[in-house]
């Protein structure tokens, strides 16, 4: 038994007891989930993580893994700045639409001049836009970004309108952005240095083939992403702003936190997030369509909810989210695995999201209740 | 004069056409501690979030520190030496103890803008000493203050308004919604406070706890200072009368 101190005020008060962080609960979630589709597989004969294929020589189930892998990286990419903004108290449902307009965008300055020796029938500008070097269409990306962001961000700072309503209007309005762009029109044919960026093998260049297996670019950069972001929101001042903004603005804006510079520099980084996911996905599919992103901002808040970042904001982690992200998508290939229908997928997707979110309810009130 | 910490002349606060401060004189001396009391909505906080820059006054003229100054926030106040514990907790209760004590005035490892790099180490540290002077006993300081108690709440709200305090502190219903235990812990913190040298404005409806703890009293009666009351010469049903309006009609000087 833990030995029990008497508060103030004769209240009770274990000093032992701290709340366990709820990632372990989510971490737990997600192995629980592998182990279900792993035995809903057995079932069949087949497995849900590992090779039963006699003509392939791996452990693992390459394809799955490599499925899942991509839907975490370029989904849990823009979950990254999803949960960012959440944490502040606030919400961004603009980024599956940023993907959109930002991959259309980005496409026209990633073109190549001329396909199988002739001009590229997909052609959005002239010339002087063909062959760039790849830095240009990655700069432009996150630019289209940037600015997606941080109109958001001003929109809700300065407007006071609710983040609901901002980036509800950044969500239509980037998407016709996307089908304006090129008349709806597929962009295509990028240059082969563009189509390298999601298609590579960075890790098995820089450490001489130890680490190498085609198309890991994604998974690389979002997992440095969620390095660096989690060191910044643990460790930084705007970690700091951000969860003590999302916690109790008044107190935030009361102790001189600058809350509306604050909110602009979070949905701005949202933004570019977005943008960065959508390079990677255009540079992986080699074309950019009107359509790109449908739905993904939903994706990233379920992985985000689901890691058990609290909808109210100031409570959640990074490593919530990454596990989140990892959980959404093992359902998703989970679900395909045991051969279910693609319309039950998304009821039950729906009712994920549902019950994360009271989930995440029961435990604030357990937390007033302690 | 140079001992006057604080002065308000012709303090004066309209909402709208609702007038909440009217004409308030007020002087607050080095290491004096004086109570603000007054029925609900005499003005006591209108009085209070003028001088912390909270709000902005509509008329009159405030010296502090021998200077006359116009607090355009807060943390302007702050920064001039004005801490300030607010009725309704500036605390940010999912952040910890060290957290919240040093909120919007971080130590850093080292700068770089809003990535500035924290350094929790010495802020924790920092935090236990400041507990240990205002004596307050929080069990865990690492803990979100979501999960502590109203009474260690306030502790926490009062210890960092103690711990940073320079030359003024303003304590806003410090105890309104404390248990007794709790109460006599943040009335030790004050006695702490006069025992420094540090001056007080305290507001309060708590008259025991006033007559007890402060030097003079100051009531507001429909925005107006009706009364400055010094401890020796005055007892509760005075204070009442004052409040109620049975005495002191006219203005007086606070």
């Amino acid at each position: 038994m833990s030995q029990t101190n008497h508060g103030l005020g004769g209240l009770k008060y274990d000093p032992t007891k701290k709340s366990r962080a709820s990632e372990w609960n989510v971490l737990a979630a997600l192995v629980l989930i592998i182990l279900v589709f792993e035995g809903l597989n057995r079932l069949n004969g087949t497995s849900f993580l590992f090779n039963m294929r006699d003509n392939v020589d791996t452990l693992f189930n390459q394809q799955r893994l490599d499925i899942i892998i991509l839907q975490v990286s370029i989904t849990g990419i823009i979950a990254l700045g999803v949960t960012q903004v959440i944490i502040l108290g606030g919400i961004d449902l603009s980024a599956g639409s940023v993907v959109g307009a930002t991959a259309m965008i980005t496409m026209s300055f990633a073109q190549t001049a001329l396909v199988n020796g002739a001009p590229n029938p997909k052609a959005v500008f002239g010339d002087w836009a063909m062959d760039l070097p790849v830095i240009v269409p990655i700069a432009v990306g996150l630019v289209c970004g940037t600015i997606a962001g941080m109109i958001n961000g001003l929109l809700v700072a300065y407007t006071k309108i609710p983040p609901f309503i901002a980036t509800l209007g950044m969500m239509v309005s980037a998407r016709g952005v996307a089908r304006w762009w090129s008349n709806g029109q597929p962009v295509s044919f990028p240059t082969e240095s563009y189509g390298e960026l999601a298609n590579g093998d960075v890790l098995g260049k820089l450490t001489f083939g130890l680490f190498s297996w085609d198309g890991q670019n994604p998974a690389v950069v979002f997992v440095a992403l969620a390095v660096l972001f989690h060191l910044i929101m643990i460790y930084t001042l705007y970690g700091k702003r951000s969860y003590a903004i999302g916690s109790n603005e008044a107190a935030a804006r009361m102790s001189g936190i600058n809350v509306d510079r604050h909110k602009v520099l979070v949905y701005t980084i949202a933004g570019m997030l977005a943008a960065a996911a959508s390079v990677l996905l255009t540079s992986k599919n080699l074309t950019a369509q009107a359509g790109m992103g449908v739905m993904y901002e939903l994706d990233a808040i379920a992985m985000a909810v689901i890691g058990g970042i609290s909808l109210s904001g100031g409570r959640g982690s990074i490593v919530g989210t990454v596990l989140g992200a990892g959980i959404f998508s093992v359902i998703i290939s989970g679900f395909t695995s045991i051969q279910l229908d693609a319309y039950y997928q998304e009821m039950v997707k729906g009712a994920i999201i549902v019950g994360a979110v009271v989930l995440d309810q029961w435990r604030q009130k357990g937390r007033v209740r302690g | 004069m140079t001992d006057i910490v604080l002065e308000t002349r012709g303090l004066t606060k309209y909402y709208g056409g609702v007038q909440a401060l009217e004409d308030a004189n007020f002087i607050l001396r080095a290491g004096e501690h004086v109570a603000v009391v007054g029925d609900n909505g005499a003005g006591k906080s209108t009085f209070v979030r003028q001088i912390t820059g909270v709000e902005q006054r509509t008329a009159g003229q405030i010296f502090f520190d021998g200077r006359e100054t116009n607090h355009a926030g807060p943390l302007e106040a702050r920064e001039a030496g004005i801490e300030t514990v607010f009725q309704t907790l500036a605390l940010a209760d999912d952040l910890d103890v060290p957290s919240n004590l040093f909120l919007g005035r971080e130590l850093f490892k080292f700068r770089l803008g809003p990535f500035s790099w924290l350094d929790r180490k010495t802020m924790r540290e920092r935090t236990l000493e400041a507990l240990k002077t205002t004596a307050v006993k929080i069990p865990n300081v690492d803990n979100p203050i979501r999960n502590m108690s109203g009474g260690q709440r306030q502790c926490v709200a009062i210890a960092r308004t103690a711990a940073f305090a320079s030359k003024l502190v303003i304590m806003d219903e410090p105890t309104a919604a404390l248990g007794v235990q709790e109460t006599a812990q943040v009335e030790n913190i004050i006695r702490g406070l006069k025992e420094r040298g540090v001056p007080l404005v305290l507001v309060s409806h708590n008259l025991r706890q006033v007559i007890d703890l402060v030097d003079r009293i100051v009531v507001f009666r429909r925005g107006r200072i009706v009364a400055s009351l010094n401890k020796g010469e005055t007892d509760g049903n005075d204070i009442v009368s004052y409040i109620t309006g049975v005495k002191g009609s006219e203005p007086a000087h606070g």
